[in-house]
């Protein structure tokens, strides 16, 4: 929407109603009586597997992922207590392939790409933009149900047998000489994908058709714009993937020779298909954890994001590198040292929207007032380990020392900063941010805290010393290693198990909040977005009146919480009364 | 627990202390602005924590600071792009006179194939002070040829030549890493790189006497007939092969191609794939009756009849 025409409507509203400037153009619903919300509107089963409540179909999501990481979780134990000696004597070498093979297959493809659009955006982008519901509802149900089918042919495919491909799937490996289930794997991986399309066309419609009058781009929070461009990514790459996973598929059912060398084909061409999807993949994960990360900061530092429009447009200028720049994985497999010096140079550019979020995001905290409770420990955390990935980045991107610790413990620890000590703790630090929201009861701020910590310093004793020992040029993907890095493998493995400590805690209280949490009304913590506006847990419909915006997003000044605590981005204290249509002031 | 343990590995090539450099830059870089942001998110989040008396007056709101922290990065990151551009393009240029040593590898083994004839599995013996070029070739999936101490790696692919090269400097054992996940036993795919004092890698070199990788192309060019039909210019069914190795081949269709050792290997084992100009594809595959080792057997007699000429 432009400038003007949001103004246009801001103003037509309030010729309308000029005291309170709302309108209520559906204001009873059946499931909008007192006492009644989404969660208890409806008791029975079918009343949520034939859901087309995109907050319903969030917790579904949340469910269903929150199995799925800790699958993928206790995989990960199974190989780090591997890792603890240099021979391979807890686990067979085949078993322990399938290990990290599983690992990589559950945590990518059903926890981190799912996890924020598809739990906290199906919950809250309808919320936030001020709708009723996503823009294509039964398109939502649907993508749950495609997300379950995926995962269902993933567990077959470990069940019978396992697969030891990597969650890579690399070429003539999987095609040709990976006698294990790789084809079951694969359509699991293939139907998950699209499982993310209909998500992403459900947020993109919605975000363009949907907003609350008043609501202009540049009064969406930041959150919606990490979605928006996310969503961007998903549909202009995931396609990719399910092409190149339908590849590896004929090739392998039916020896067409595609990628196998033995056959005719190229094994180099799968790579440049799988990473144009992966490495944008990798932005999908990050940039939703992002627009958690600038609405909790915001709320927590009682201040408006600075730079607001730079980290708005930092997420597209994200999005867009993103897809040019999947040749920096393949830095030593033989391609022109000429396209390798150019995916250099264009890696390298992708660190600036990066780092520009990083600046100003830390920037919103000077003169602000901070709180530093649950969700702010997960939001600070994330600024920090993913300050550290995103530096690491830096060395993977300059050729020179790439070609050193490509495929070393280096890139394992590099990813896992930028997927878990990035996209993990803005997952979890935006659980607990509307958690409240979600069920309508506080957890206990204590025992959140105490897990917050501890994620924090066990991440870095477990992934920490991988930089070390990749470096020291441990590759990654072994079962057995040479005696020399056994120090540093410990202290990974022990700082694990501390990490999964502190997954299971919040497991622990937050399913004990639902029945003992305190209950938190609309808006514990005197946040300004639309879905703070309404009730916890919402009404099924959302609002009980269709709110109207009028100021920009983020407005916490005066920093300290008022009297009636309570600031509100719409009417009807207009506290700030010459922000109507001043777009882009801070 | 082992106690041989330290936190930056050897320097054994010429390359590494070059990369070693960039490698500390970047790191400098890395801990200054890490330390920089949490410094910063410790401090603010502590003078200005909810409660304390600190002024918020006059919060900024500066186009500068944007400009300031996207350029200031902008221009260290294109900084570190040519410095590592630079060590890389020294990585890839083949410097002339190398000794070309052969590999091929296969699930959980490198064949090593010496020009002094020479050869050995898992292990790889160099000389210090004189570049060693590798062409390697994979009978299988993609492994990853990596010795850390040299800080090098290359892929080696199915059907393709790769290649790099280095000067080893410091005498001594290093190891030898599949870095590509490669099969089962993938972590066991792994080995010593052994680097010698030229004499006693000439040594060495001398203690086997086997069959010069020449002779046994040689050998396989007359087991399986060649000559019959790659006669002299002219005279038989196939083109001339004296000479061949590094001229402009024309094809037929249009186009030329430089006949490289990718081009010999491809001819050999899959010869429609690119025909001389004025030939009939009338060559069958070799693929089956040879494989990787003994094509690049075949490839070194094909060599040497070009410098004979």
């Amino acid at each position: 929407m432009s400038t003007p025409e949001s103004v246009m409507k801001l103003s037509g509203t309030e010729t309308h109603e000029p005291a309170v400037g709302r309108v209520a153009p559906h204001s009873a619903h059946a499931g909008d009586q007192p006492g009644r919300n989404y969660l208890n509107a409806d008791y029975n089963l079918w009343s949520w597997l034939f859901t087309t409540d995109h907050k319903r179909v969030g917790i579904l999501y949340l469910i269903s992922i929150t199995l799925f990481f800790f699958l993928g979780g206790a995989a990960a134990v199974l190989f780090r207590l591997e890792l603890m000696t240099p021979r391979g004597d807890l686990v067979k070498a085949e078993s322990y392939n399938k290990l990290f093979t599983m690992h990589g297959i559950i945590m990518v493809f059903f926890f981190l790409i799912p996890a924020v659009p598809a739990v906290l955006g199906n919950f809250l982008v309808p919320l936030m933009v001020g709708a009723r519901d996503l823009a294509f509802p039964k398109l939502n149900l649907a993508s749950w149900y495609i997300y379950i089918i995926g995962g269902v042919f993933t567990i077959v495919a470990v069940l019978t047998g396992g697969v030891d491909t990597g969650w890579t799937f690399y070429t003539p490996y999987s095609s040709t000489y990976g006698n294990t289930n790789v084809l079951a794997a694969a359509v699991g991986v293939f139907v998950v994908g699209f499982s993310s399309i209909l998500t992403a066309v459900n947020i993109i419609a919605t975000v363009h058709t949907m907003r609350a009058p008043g609501l202009s781009w540049f009064r969406l929070p930041l959150f919606i714009w990490a979605h928006y461009a996310t969503s961007l990514v998903i549909l202009l790459g995931t396609p990719v993937l399910a092409i190149t996973v339908i590849l590896v598929g004929v090739e392998r059912a039916f020896r067409v020779g595609i990628f196998d060398p033995a056959l005719g084909g190229d094994p180099i061409l799968f790579q440049h298909l799988f990473w144009f999807y992966s490495h944008p993949a990798v932005y999908i994960m990050v940039l939703p954890a992002m627009g958690v990360v600038s609405e909790i900061i915001s709320c927590f530092a009682r201040r408006r994001v600075f730079g607001y429009k730079f980290i708005a447009f930092a997420s597209l200028a994200i999005a867009v590198l993103g897809f040019l720049v999947w040749g920096h994985h393949m830095f030593v497999t033989g391609q022109s040292m000429y396209a390798g010096l150019v995916f250099s140079f264009l890696s390298m550019l992708v660190a600036i929207p990066s780092a520009i979020k990083v600046f100003n995001w830390t920037a919103t905290l000077f003169k602000g007032s901070v709180l530093w409770n649950t969700a702010m420990l997960y939001a600070l955390g994330f600024i920090g380990l993913f300050t550290m990935g995103g530096l690491t980045g830096l060395f993977l991107a300059t050729i020179a020392v790439d070609v050193h610790v490509h495929d070393t413990y280096f890139i394992v620890a590099h990813f896992h900063y930028i997927m878990v000590g990035g996209s993990v703790m803005g997952y979890l630090g935006g659980i607990h941010y509307w958690w409240p929201k979600m069920t309508g009861r506080m957890y206990p701020e204590g025992w959140g805290r105490v897990a917050a910590i501890l994620i924090f310093f066990g991440f870095n004793l477990t992934f920490f010393p991988q930089f070390v020992l990749g470096y020291l040029g441990m590759p990654r993907r072994v079962h057995d290693y040479v005696p020399e890095f056994q120090i540093l493998n410990v202290m990974s493995s022990a700082g694990a198990s501390i990490l999964g400590i502190g997954y299971l805690l919040p497991l622990g209280y937050l399913i004990w909040s639902l029945r003992y949490g305190k209950p938190a009304g609309a808006n514990p913590w005197d946040a300004t977005g639309l879905e703070w506006q309404t009730d916890s847990p919402p009404p099924t419909h959302n609002f009980h009146e269709q709110p109207v915006v009028l100021t920009d997003a983020y407005l916490y000044e005066p920093w300290e919480p008022p009297a009636q605590g309570h600031l509100p981005q719409t009417p009807p204290q207009a506290h700030e009364p010459a922000v109507v249509g001043s777009e882009g002031q801070r | 627990m082992s106690t041989d343990f330290s936190f930056f590995p050897e320097a054994a090539s010429t390359i590494a202390p070059r990369v070693d450099a960039v490698y500390l830059f970047i790191l400098g870089i890395t801990v200054f602005f890490t330390l920089l942001i949490a410094g910063l998110i410790l401090s603010f989040g502590i003078h200005y924590r909810r409660g304390s008396k600190a002024s918020r007056e006059n919060p900024p709101t500066s186009i500068w600071l944007e400009i300031t922290w996207s350029v200031i990065p902008l221009i260290i990151v294109i900084g570190m792009f040519f410095w590592g551009a630079d060590v890389f393009v020294d990585m890839r240029t083949m410097p002339a006179g190398a000794m070309e040593i052969e590999i091929v590898g296969k699930q959980l083994m490198w064949k090593v194939q010496h020009p002094s004839g020479r050869a050995e599995i898992n292990t790889l013996h160099v000389p210090t002070g004189q570049p060693v070029k590798l062409r390697m070739i994979s009978e299988d999936v993609i492994h990853s040829y990596y010795i850390p101490a040299f800080r090098l790696k290359q892929d080696v692919l199915p059907g393709y030549y790769t290649d790099f090269w280095f000067e080893a400097t410091k005498p001594g054992d290093y190891h030898l890493f599949c870095a590509e996940y490669c099969g089962t036993e993938h972590s066991l795919m792994r080995g010593t790189v052994t680097v010698m004092d030229p004499d006693e890698f000439a040594r060495w070199s001398a203690q086997e006497s086997r069959t010069l990788p020449v002779e046994a192309g040689k050998e396989l060019f007359e087991r399986f007939r060649c000559g019959s039909c790659h006669k002299g210019a002219g005279a038989g069914p196939g083109p001339a092969l004296a000479g061949v190795y590094g001229s402009l081949v024309p094809l037929k269709g249009g186009g030329a191609v430089v006949a490289n050792e990718q081009y010999l290997r491809d001819s050999i084992l899959d010869p429609p794939k690119q025909v001389v100009a004025g030939f009939e594809p009338l060559m069958p595959s070799f693929k089956t009756l040879l494989s990787e080792a003994e094509v690049l057997q075949l490839i070194a007699y094909l060599k040497s009849l070009s410098v004979a000429e």
